[in-house]
């Protein structure tokens, strides 16, 4: 082995936040590209897509593909099961698989904070999420404007829009388990239950609650609220131009109650607890051993 | 260089790193000696600001729990086994880390020939050798030119040949003047490469020494690896401790540093205590520490 030649002295810096930030959240990106996760969701998406428009129709007696709103609307379900799981268990394994390899404390030796590695990892873990869905969304797409004709692209697209922001915010959620746990297989463990809790539990628990103490309708929409996969759906169906009356009389209460402020308040409780659970994450992953 | 103080490292009931002190003056080489849980890994650890401790460390004049950022940016790591993805290739890598140390992607190919991994730059990290991944990770140490290179065991997982090319290449950079931190159980590395020696026993700063005063007549001193029942290990090594030899117990057997015509001393202390040593190998030589080193 040669000498290690030894460049001229100067000032040694270490990179801005946002150099970090953005070293880590391209190799996140590129990494989850790569990987058989980003394949099978984005298939499964747009294999969902094309046969919930195909079962559409198949209600009404009749064969062949549903429109695009009407798409959107059957496959609001569909969303709500399947994309927080994709994002919470690819945000679970993303800090614990880094602890449990070993690779977390290398990586923290490096001229970076550990915020700057969360973050990188939360960007990059979201586009990827965000790709994953717009290209299984567009594949349906695709088919769908070639079978179906163009109507009601428009609640198509705002589908896609808030599912990306589902993702997101379910990735935090994820981020959250992974820098609380030590391995990997716990994390998606804990993933898995919270997201049985998500979308499970927390309806079997409103219908007995409201049952057991008589809730009132506006305590009943508050609990509603806690759930940010309650606040999507409201917010899809509101998205839709559909009646929340669908929804039972929390739904009509949510729209006398706000009216015209109800999107962007559904919105702001989504994004409130992305916030809350990526900052609780960046708290917890600076003060926590690594190894 | 280095200004460590009162650093004190406690997991639950337990201290890992005991109130120890001492200072490393630039270009100076110091080794941490000890068994395994003396506490060497944990201090290399708040050293580096990614464990909280009591205390205070200065690397460089900036304050490893205020600044670690910059702190971290005078050292460059080199870990026991470098753990990185798998799949990920040499090149991505090294340009991966040097967008980190906002080193110029130039530099990673003339460091890739340096440490002799030249050609390899599309081989991924499981194909890499031990001995070439530790010099894929000195290779990344060194991408901003810390003046402060930080080693926890380089060589505890390498064959004789990879500890040969890891200690040569610490050598040069010791000659370039790098302050050198390293943990090591091998005597014959210690005395190669450093001028100072800190021995820990339980998160506690035994001595403060260099390998001269550790091992007198260091010129005759072998290292042995002595293969024990597991149970019997922690027992022996307080034997021989007691004894006067210098031990370090690993995860990999007992080393016992032992003059060269005194060879069979450990094996007798041990059969007095009734411990039966089921093999040993004898751990081969490296070059002698130079003259005022």
């Amino acid at each position: 082995m040669s000498a290690i030649a030894t460049k001229p002295a100067e000032i040694l810096r270490s990179p801005s936040f946002a150099q970090a930030t953005l070293a880590f959240a391209r190799r996140e990106l590129r990494d989850a590209l790569v990987s058989r996760w980003f394949l099978l969701y984005t298939i499964g998406f747009a294999f969902l897509a094309v046969a919930t428009s195909f079962m559409s129709l198949a209600g009404s007696g009749s064969l062949g593909f549903a429109g695009f709103g009407r798409t959107a609307a059957g496959l609001l379900n569909l969303v709500m099961l399947v994309v927080p799981l994709m994002a919470m268990t690819a945000g679970a394994t993303s800090v614990a698989g880094e602890r449990e390899r070993g690779t977390l404390i290398y990586l923290l030796a490096q001229p970076i904070s550990p915020r700057e590695l969360l973050l990188g990892k939360f960007l990059g873990l979201a586009v990827a999420l965000s790709a994953s869905v717009c290209i299984g969304f567009g594949l349906s797409a695709a088919v769908l404007a070639w079978r179906a004709g163009g109507t009601g692209v428009a609640s198509f697209l705002m589908l896609v829009a808030l599912t990306c922001v589902l993702a997101t915010v379910m990735l935090s959620v994820g981020l959250l388990i992974s820098v609380c746990t030590r391995k990997a297989g716990v994390a998606i463990g804990v993933a898995v239950f919270t997201w049985l809790g998500f979308v499970f539990l927390s309806d079997l628990g409103l219908m007995a609650g409201t049952i057991v103490f008589k809730l009132r309708v506006q305590e009943l929409f508050t609990l509603a609220m806690i759930n940010p996969l309650q606040a999507f759906k409201m917010s899809v169906v509101t998205q839709l131009n559909a009646s929340l009356d669908v929804l039972g009389p929390a739904g009509a209460y949510a729209s006398r109650q706000f009216g015209a402020a109800l999107p962007w308040m559904l919105l702001g409780v989504l994004l409130a607890w992305g916030a809350v659970c990526l900052s609780l994450a960046a708290v917890i992953i600076s003060r926590r051993s690594p190894a | 260089m280095i200004t460590v103080m009162n650093v004190s490292k406690r997991f639950g009931r337990v201290a890992a790193v005991d109130d120890i002190s001492f200072e490393i003056q630039p270009g100076q080489a110091l080794a941490l000696w000890g068994s395994n849980g003396a506490g060497k890994t944990t201090l290399i650890r708040c050293l580096l600001g990614v464990l909280r401790f009591d205390g205070s460390i200065h690397v460089n004049d900036a304050n490893v729990r205020k600044r670690g950022k910059l702190a971290r940016s005078h050292i460059g790591y080199v870990p026991q086994e470098l753990s990185f993805h798998e799949d990920t290739r040499v090149a991505g890598a090294l340009s991966f880390f040097a967008g980190l140390r906002r080193s110029d992607l130039r530099r990673c190919t003339q460091l890739l020939d340096q440490v002799g991994l030249g050609g390899q730059d599309r081989k991924r990290l499981r194909d890499l050798s031990g001995g070439m991944k530790q010099r894929l990770a000195l290779a990344v140490a060194m991408l901003s030119d810390p003046p402060v290179i930080v080693l926890d065991e380089p060589t505890s997982n390498l064959d004789s040949e990879g500890r040969s090319e890891v200690v040569r290449a610490l050598k040069v950079l010791k000659d370039e003047g790098k302050t050198i931190l390293f943990a090591s159980h091998r005597a014959d590395e210690v005395m190669a490469l450093a001028a100072r020696v800190l021995v820990l026993d339980a998160g506690r700063l035994k001595r403060d020494t260099t390998p001269a005063e550790m091992w007198s007549g260091a010129d005759q001193v072998r290292t042995m690896r002595l293969c024990l029942a597991d149970a019997s290990e922690a027992a022996a090594a307080q034997i021989l401790r007691d004894a006067g030899h210098a031990v370090n117990l690993n995860g990999r057997g007992l080393c016992v540093n032992v003059a060269q015509d005194q060879k069979a001393s450990p094996f007798r202390d041990l059969a007095r205590a009734q411990i039966v040593v089921r093999d040993f190998e004898l751990l081969e030589d490296y070059p002698q520490p130079e003259q005022g080193s």
